[in-house]
């Protein structure tokens, strides 16, 4: 379907048709919205990391002046379980339990009661007099700790799920998963040499600079108005309705722009509880977190211990391999294990394998997505081992993996075989890349890893309407994260034959286009796009009949060429184009008005490879890890907006890097965050990264119009390894637990 | 409590406002002031989004008070673009593709205007140190020290 | 017959078995069929994911099975 094209405006990077906005402060984001008589609504965050609560006491509250409403766990239907999301495949119970507690707070943090009043400060006042009375639990802080065999249960009806048998014993543990090939001990014992290796990654954030904000507004029928940053405002619309109870048709939710989100903005928060005490108060209720309360309360991801143990032969040939993870799941089941446990070995073809992976709750903020969920942590420890390996045999590190890369037709870990992907594509260039080829510089080490993510399709809707004057409206429902609507503009304009700017993407809100899931899961340029496209055909159809009934011929002597219609070869019609303009200005003549539509549950999404390379440097006195060189090679199937593209490889490395370099969650033996900031959690700086080279690979993705395939997530998921292995070659040893802050590799090389 | 009155300009204009003593200049101009260009993503300083320039200082405006602005000239991303449409720095940002979510863009923008009109010809080792401040998880920074080249050039050499 | 594979950790509903050969025109037909052979199996089955020839459906239903489908049950995905 996708063979090599000149596309006309497909792979070129123009602005940004929001981006006048975004530079000007003129766009609207989560909290910028101010309604006329609107009073402001924060929340009352449990103390305590694990607690029964005896009682919530509003009354004090309510009755200070300038206080409209208080609510707490009893103001929310009972929690009823039921589906929700991938990943983990969460329970709507945890969520709502999650966004207010109900009979045990289970992290610091965690949400007990809110109030609405007249201004923020009043607010947080009538928040201090609002009495809970707890019975302190003891806090589960560690896996180690929550897999004990005589551990404090954070759920006394919590068994295990998918062990052959139901235990009779409740567990931390909420969910483990198998997956397994061929037979692992004869392949051990094929190897000519195996390594092994044992890794512990921190808990991490998404780090988007905006805190989650809402304004909700609900009137005396009943009807709720939500302004929000979301990363999918039809998905937080279908799990408010969940969570409180609602019918999905009284509830609008309006998508602001969203200022970052890497899977941490599709997860309910604030927004029931603004809807609630809008309510109760018969006022717009704006309610925004802090910095702070977006640490301690909004999921991150999970925190990991891997074991992974690989054989293979002298030529590097992979005969076996073996992997243990357990993630951290936080307050509520739901880790990524699922994901983590498929990626880990998905580049390679491994004939004898075994994987099990377990879902572990601990008295920490429950997890949420945060791009590639599972996939940074797992994949890790394969790369690192692989490293080891490849340093054992002699071998070139890209050699090794090509040696057992997966193409089109390998059987992925996961069970199906792959269509054609570009992993092979991916290791050639960068073993003829510059940073490559050239040499490490004195005293500097140099690492490389693989990356992948499957990319997910899912549902999307697009409507397209031809103004009077021919040009093109898109709507559709994907808020706009990194240029998304560029990129729509960008495949309207090739699919219709006109030009970019002829062309403006708006974001619907739930009332006014069809549904959509997510801008997520790199699915958006995919799924979205395909609507899209389809929405545009259907207007090229809609044209080429009215051309038809213009010129008084049959529909199929009707071609599209170029935004127009024009006389099929030999059709005898003495006759002008007509352009998408000219068709436009008779619309009303000719049928009415010219909309197009589509929706569809995107199938055939292609996974995106990567293959990234890194030189560090370290400080012998301090400790410090610089970067002194970064790139990143991924597949993109088919790059729309080539300079959008980068930004994901770019903007991913940077937070893999930062994931390796120096952010964690610092806890305290009361399961308190003690860096809950951005000045001790330590995201990356200008000054920290070097330019962050890009090569994008094209092997396109048969099942799409132009090509596309996802490549928001993968960037994120070579760069912890990549600086692993960096390290291990300029430290001369391998440190085998993250972040590789200055302390910590100042303690190894001092040990050494 | 009782509210304070305080005159100060932004944007070369005369503004009047009242606000609590307590009150940080990010407040009253998203709050008081309807100037929500200026963004909160901290208030503890860590993360330059709600930069603005008071004087010819470059500041977090969540760490100063909205009484400090007494006659003072208050710069805020409202007042960027001038008579013929955006400043250099703003067309660069949107041509390097520098923003993604952009909800760091204004305070980088606020920034590199500062760092330019004090130095217009930084090398990228300045340019990245002088943003530091400036938080942004989204890009990754490459595309933005670009641009500010591309704009420190431009506003050298105007085409 | 269509080849069905069901990862480790869903062997409880099969009683161990790992691999079947199932008879079915298209996914709904096959869940059926499964439903018969593993009495229970077909809910939790119909909330994974499914691979079908190496193509990867969220919410398969109605595709079709060729005589010599392969079709593998995985854990749902979305991402971040």
């Amino acid at each position: 379907m996708a063979e090599a094209v000149d596309y006309k405006v497909i792979g070129t990077s123009p602005v940004r048709p929001d981006g006048v906005d975004k530079v000007t402060g003129r766009a609207q984001y989560g909290a910028d919205m101010n309604l006329p008589n609107m009073i402001y609504g924060k929340v009352l965050r449990s103390p305590h990391a694990h607690a029964r609560i005896k009682s919530v006491d509003l009354s004090r509250a309510l009755a200070m002046p300038g206080v409209y409403a208080a609510i707490s766990g009893a103001d929310f239907p009972e929690a009823q379980h039921g589906e929700i999301g991938g990943e983990g495949g969460g329970d709507v119970a945890d969520l709502a339990k999650n966004i207010m507690a109900r009979d045990k707070v289970l992290y610091h943090g965690h949400a007990v009661a809110a109030v609405a009043a007249r201004s923020v400060q009043l607010a947080e006042a009538a928040l201090e007099v609002i009495d809970v009375e707890y019975e302190l639990l003891p806090p589960v802080l560690d896996l180690d700790a929550a897999m004990a065999v005589d551990a404090t249960l954070l759920d006394e009806n919590c068994f295990t799920k998918n062990l052959p048998e139901k235990p009779d014993k409740p567990s931390n543990i909420a969910a483990v998963m198998q997956l397994a090939r061929g037979d692992v001990e004869a392949g051990f014992a094929d190897a000519d040499v195996i390594v092994e290796g044992e890794y512990r990654i921190p808990m991490a954030h998404q780090g988007y600079i905006e805190p989650h904000a809402c304004t909700a507004s609900v009137n005396e029928g009943g009807q709720a108005t939500v302004w929000c940053c979301t990363q999918g405002h039809f998905e937080f619309r279908a799990m408010a309705s969940k969570v409180l109870n609602m019918n999905i048709a009284d509830l609008k939710f309006i998508a602001s722009e969203i200022g970052g989100g890497f899977g941490g903005k599709t997860v309910l928060y604030l927004e029931p509880l603004a809807i609630l005490m809008s309510q109760k108060s018969h006022r717009p209720v704006k309610m925004t977190m802090t910095r702070e309360e977006v640490f301690r309360a909004t999921g991150p991801t999970s925190g990991t211990h891997c074991k992974v143990k690989v054989g293979a032969k002298k030529d590097g040939t992979l005969t076996a391999a073996t992997a243990w993870l357990a993630y951290e799941a936080g307050a509520f089941a739901g880790a990524p294990m699922g994901p983590g446990a498929m990626s880990i070995f998905a580049p390679y073809a491994l004939d004898n394998f075994h994987i099990e992976a377990l879902d572990v709750l601990v008295n920490k903020p429950k997890v949420a997505a945060y791009r590639a969920p599972g996939a940074p942590q797992s994949m890790h420890a394969m790369e690192c081992a692989l490293d080891d390996l490849a340093r054992e045999l002699g071998m070139d590190p890209i050699d090794l993996r090509m040696k057992n890369a997966a193409e089109e037709g390998t059987q992925a870990p996961y069970g199906p075989k792959f269509p054609a992907i570009g992993f092979k594509a991916c290791l050639e260039a960068a073993k003829k890349h510059p940073h490559y080829t050239r040499p490490v510089p004195e005293g500097a080490g140099r690492g490389v890893a693989a990356g992948f993510w499957f990319n997910v399709g899912m549902q999307s809707s697009a409507e397209v309407h031809i103004n009077e004057n021919g040009t093109v409206t898109v709507v559709e429902g994907n808020p706009d994260i990194g240029g998304s609507r560029a990129s729509m503009c960008l495949m309207a304009a090739e699919t219709l034959g006109v030009t970019y700017d002829q062309v403006r993407t708006l974001i619907g809100d739930t009332e006014s286009t069809g549904f959509s899931n997510v801008t997520g899961g790199s699915r958006t340029t995919f799924a979205t796009g395909m609507a899209v496209i389809q929405a545009c055909e259907d207007i090229i159809a809609q044209c080429k009949a009215r051309a038809a009934a213009t010129w008084g011929v049959d529909e199929d002597q009707v071609e599209w060429e170029d935004g127009q219609a024009v006389p099929a070869p030999g059709v005898n019609a003495d006759v002008k184009p007509l352009s998408l303009a000219d068709i436009a200005a008779k619309a009303a003549r000719t049928g009415g008005p010219l909309l197009g539509r589509a929706s569809l549950n995107a199938q055939g999404a292609g996974a995106s490879f990567a293959v990234n390379i890194a030189d560090v440097r370290i400080d012998r006195d301090t400790g410090k890890v610089d970067v002194l060189s970064y790139t990143a090679i991924q597949d993109a199937g088919k790059a729309i907006h080539p300079a959008y593209v980068e930004g994901q490889m770019q903007g991913g490395a940077a937070q893999g890097i930062g994931w390796a370099l120096n952010e964690e969650y610092i806890f305290n033996a009361d399961g308190v965050m003690e860096n809950a900031g951005f000045l001790d959690y330590r995201i990356p700086v200008a000054s920290d990264l070097p330019m962050i080279d890009t090569q994008i690979i094209e092997v396109p993705n048969p099942s799409h119009p132009y090509g596309v395939r996802g490549v928001g997530e993968t960037p994120i998921v070579a760069p912890l390894a990549v600086i692993a292995n960096a390290v291990r070659d300029a430290a001369g040893q391998r440190i085998n637990d993250l972040p590789f802050s200055p302390p910590r590799v100042l303690a190894a090389l001092d040990n050494a | 409590m009782n509210k304070v009155q305080v005159s100060t300009s932004i944007n070369g204009e005369e503004v009047e406002f009242l606000c609590e003593p307590q009150e940080t200049l990010l407040d009253v101009l998203r709050e008081t002031l309807d100037k929500t260009g200026t963004k909160e993503g901290c208030s503890t300083g860590d993360c330059g989004a709600c930069s603005v320039m008071l004087d010819d200082r470059l500041v977090c405006s969540c760490l100063v008070l909205g009484v400090e602005a007494q006659g003072s000239e208050i710069s805020t991303i409202e007042g960027m673009a001038g008579g013929d449409g955006l400043h250099p720095i703003q067309q660069k940002f949107l041509e390097h593709a520098a923003l993604q979510c952009g909800i760091c863009t204004p305070g980088l923008i606020v920034a590199t205007k500062a760092l330019l009109d004090k130095n217009p010809d930084p090398d990228e080792e300045t340019i990245r140190y002088w943003l530091a401040g400036n938080l942004c998880r989204c890009t990754g920074y490459d595309k933005i020290v670009r641009a500010v080249q591309d704009a420190a050039k431009e506003l050298a050499h105007p085409a | 017959m269509a080849k069905v594979e069901v990862p480790d950790h869903l062997l409880t509903l099969t009683g161990g078995e790992r691999e079947v050969e199932v008879s079915a025109n298209n996914f709904r037909e096959l869940l059926i069929a499964l439903e018969e052979r593993w009495p229970e199996s077909s809910v939790v089955l119909a909330k994974c994911a499914v691979a079908i020839d190496g193509q990867i459906y969220q919410d398969a239903f109605l595709e079709p099975l060729r005589p010599d489908s392969e079709v593998f049950f995985m854990q749902r995905i979305e991402g971040g």
